[in-house]
């Protein structure tokens, strides 16, 4: 499949005379003609024919994406280069260049083909899974994990809400509750069950509770979004969460979805309309700067350092949530926030989105460093002592990253953490 | 070929265990497939998928949950699926074993994969019981399983990295340590579309086996001591540890 292409021969000359003029030179240099397009479509048909993947053929390989693409800093890598390797040989239904993209779409923001790779990837991938090809081990994994236990960490149902007991406050299960309640919290696997991703579940149940929320969570009803393995490809398992989500969170009377990671925003917000399921939901940043002037007062104690924020794909590029975390973070007081050169709409990613947040160690094989890495030393440069994170995916990668990268003085904090601290304790 | 794989149905070990009575409480446990039976399960799909043949996948229904488990199995590769109705939760390996055995009998089998051992009591004896109840030959802790010419090839695993080729006249019956192949994945679309369409059939528990065990008491392992960590430079800690087995005698 691989076209073999023959450099071009140069013509050079000692002198060179044309119609009896003498025209030797330095720059008396051609060369002949080749061939420069000759290819078999053939590969970049073979992802464009798959539905929700048509768009891999709109590439016209102006390369403004592989300038954006945070995999292409780590690796060589992008949506031009894929339909680059596609021409020339790839068969991307079966290349390990399949799993390393994280649906950032910072690519799309940029494409004026709207190639999109957000749509792209997990279709291709899906059509990789059902029919049988490869799928790194570390997500299948995490697939059956969501399968079995309905959280990809694949701990146990009945624990998810183990972490109240450590919360500090009392945290309604709206079941026990039995009455209608302004904000039903979609707490999310991470915080549920992941020791960091505790703290941040523990430190938002006490900022709704100062702020007199009248709140409740699902409890043991609660069961992973599966957003994040749609995007690697499992449709089939996303359809099924969503059934269940859905109907369970159709049980109950509330007004407002809250939610404590992007990915869950993404997909109550833009993907669950599609499967009938259209009511207010916001990411925890977002409903917190609503209520910013409440807040305030209660941020007592100075937090005094310089704090670097990272974007979440899912929350800034793909909600447009750039504003109400960094308004959170101005409101602490003793906070210096300093930005990193790429953020907001161009901000680096994580690597943990699209099924990302499972593949570290396949991709680890496929690039110079994890991009979780990249952003750590990032963070670093800007000599900012804490890297704030408003993703529970985000706390462990960075937490990991920041020791790898031999910047362990630089703490790892979810916003949530930064408010509860100012309201508790000086840090 | 008619291939058949016998699996187990057992407590989940990801929980803390509930104890009720002199047993697990088996309430409040989810069950799981023995994770030995996925490398059984593949092992089996692997085989057929070399040789041309049929998979029947066999299991007991101890809590009235094993169609999940059956149905996965199904999307893996299996072509039938036959569950026993024993509707005990507390079923004992051996007279699992005899149930097993009376139901896959009447398959006449070419081949019969077991997960070597489950988590829940270790004792690895659902494979060689139905070995000697249907009067065939039994090699337990295989790594890959090849035939052809009516003759299986099986290679076994023993300790310290050492292993054994045997070439065994079928039938017979194959305790599975490990896939030659990881487990495949089951795309969950496949496996939501086999439960709609797939039929199970149902077989009632025939035969009675003792456990040759009863159990006395179950309980929570007592935490009798803890450990210590030693700090300080690599020579200090070295120097800790030289000191500590000398003071036991060991040095």
């Amino acid at each position: 499949m691989a076209v073999k292409y023959e450099k071009a021969k140069a013509i050079e000359k000692e002198h060179a005379v044309v119609d009896g003029v003498d025209i030797s030179g330095h720059w008396n240099r051609m060369f002949e003609q080749r061939t420069i397009f000759e290819y078999t479509p053939e590969l970049i048909e073979k992802v464009a024919s798959i539905p929700n993947a048509e768009s891999f053929a709109n590439c016209y390989q102006c390369a403004k994406c592989v300038a954006v693409c945070p995999v292409d800093v780590v690796g060589n890598y992008g949506p031009r280069k894929l339909y680059r390797y596609a021409q020339t040989g790839l068969d991307l239904t079966e290349a390990p260049e399949l799993w390393l993209c994280t649906t950032c779409a910072n690519c799309l923001r940029v494409c004026p083909k709207e190639v999109n790779m957000v749509k792209i990837m997990p279709a291709t991938r899906e059509k990789a899974i059902l029919d049988g090809k490869f799928v790194p081990p570390e997500l299948q994994q995490a697939f059956e994990n969501t399968a079995k236990s309905g959280n990809p960490l694949g701990q146990p149902q009945r624990k998810r809400d183990a972490w109240i007991q450590n919360a500090g406050v009392s945290v309604p299960i709206i079941k026990d509750l039995g009455r209608p309640v302004d904000v039903l919290w979609y707490v999310g696997s991470y915080p549920s069950y992941h020791p960091r991703g505790n703290d941040a579940a523990s430190a938002a149940a006490r900022i709704f509770t100062a702020l007199g929320i009248d709140f409740a969570i699902l409890g043991k009803e609660e069961k992973d979004d599966a957003d994040s393995q749609r995007l690697a490809g499992e449709r089939g398992l996303f359809e099924m969460m969503t059934e269940y989500n859905i109907e369970t969170f159709n049980k109950y009377e509330w007004k407002e979805l809250v939610v404590t990671g992007p990915h869950e925003l993404n997909a109550f917000k833009n993907v669950y309309p599609k499967y009938g399921f259209e009511r207010p939901v916001v990411h925890y940043t977002t409903f917190l700067a609503r209520h910013l002037e409440q807040l305030k007062p209660l941020l007592k104690h100075p937090v005094n350092k310089k704090i670097t924020y990272h974007d979440p794909c899912y929350l800034g590029r793909h909600n447009g949530e750039y504003e109400a975390p960094r308004k959170l973070l101005q409101a602490i007081p003793g906070v210096e926030l300093v930005e990193m050169a790429r953020n907001r709409e161009n901000g680096y990613c994580c690597g943990g989105g699209g099924g990302g947040m499972w593949t570290d160690s396949f991709t680890q094989k496929h690039t110079k460093m994890r991009l979780s890495e990249k952003r750590a030393m990032e963070a670093a440069s800007t000599g900012a002592d804490i890297l704030a994170v408003a993703c529970p995916f985000e706390v462990s990668r960075f937490e990991d990253a920041v020791k790898s990268t031999g910047n362990e003085h630089v703490g790892v904090l979810d916003i949530l953490e930064l408010l509860d601290r100012s309201m508790r304790e000086d840090l | 070929m008619d291939i058949v794989v016998a699996i187990k149905h057992i407590p989940s070990i990801a929980d803390d265990l509930p104890v009720k009575g002199n047993n697990v409480d088996f309430d409040s446990v989810d069950f799981v497939l023995n994770e030995f039976d996925e490398q059984s399960i593949e092992q089996a799909v692997l085989v057929k998928e070399a040789v041309d043949g049929t998979v029947t996948v066999i299991g007991v229904d101890l809590i009235g949950e094993l169609d999940n488990i059956l149905h996965l199995a199904l999307a893996k590769g299996a072509d039938k699926a036959i569950k026993i109705t024993a509707d005990d939760p507390a079923a004992s390996s051996h007279q699992q074993a005899k149930w097993l055995s009376d139901a896959i009998k009447s398959l006449s089998p070419d081949i019969v994969f077991a997960g070597v051992q489950a988590s829940n009591d270790l004792d690895g004896q659902i494979g060689p019981m139905i070995a000697a109840y249907l009067d065939m030959p039994y090699i337990g802790g295989v790594s890959s399983v090849e035939i052809s010419d009516h003759t299986a090839t099986i290679n076994k695993e023993f300790s310290g990295g050492f292993g054994a080729k045997y070439a065994v006249s079928l039938p017979m019956v194959v305790g599975v340590q490990a896939a030659s192949k990881p487990p495949r994945y089951a795309p969950i679309s496949k496996v939501r579309q086999i439960a709609q369409t797939a039929t199970i059939e149902k077989i009632a528990p025939s035969g009675d086996a003792s456990a040759g065990l009863a159990f006395k008491k179950m309980a929570a392992p007592v935490a009798t001591g803890h450990a210590e960590m030693l700090t300080g430079s690599s020579k200090e800690v070295a120097a800790k540890i030289v000191e500590l087995l000398k003071s036991k005698g060991l040095a």
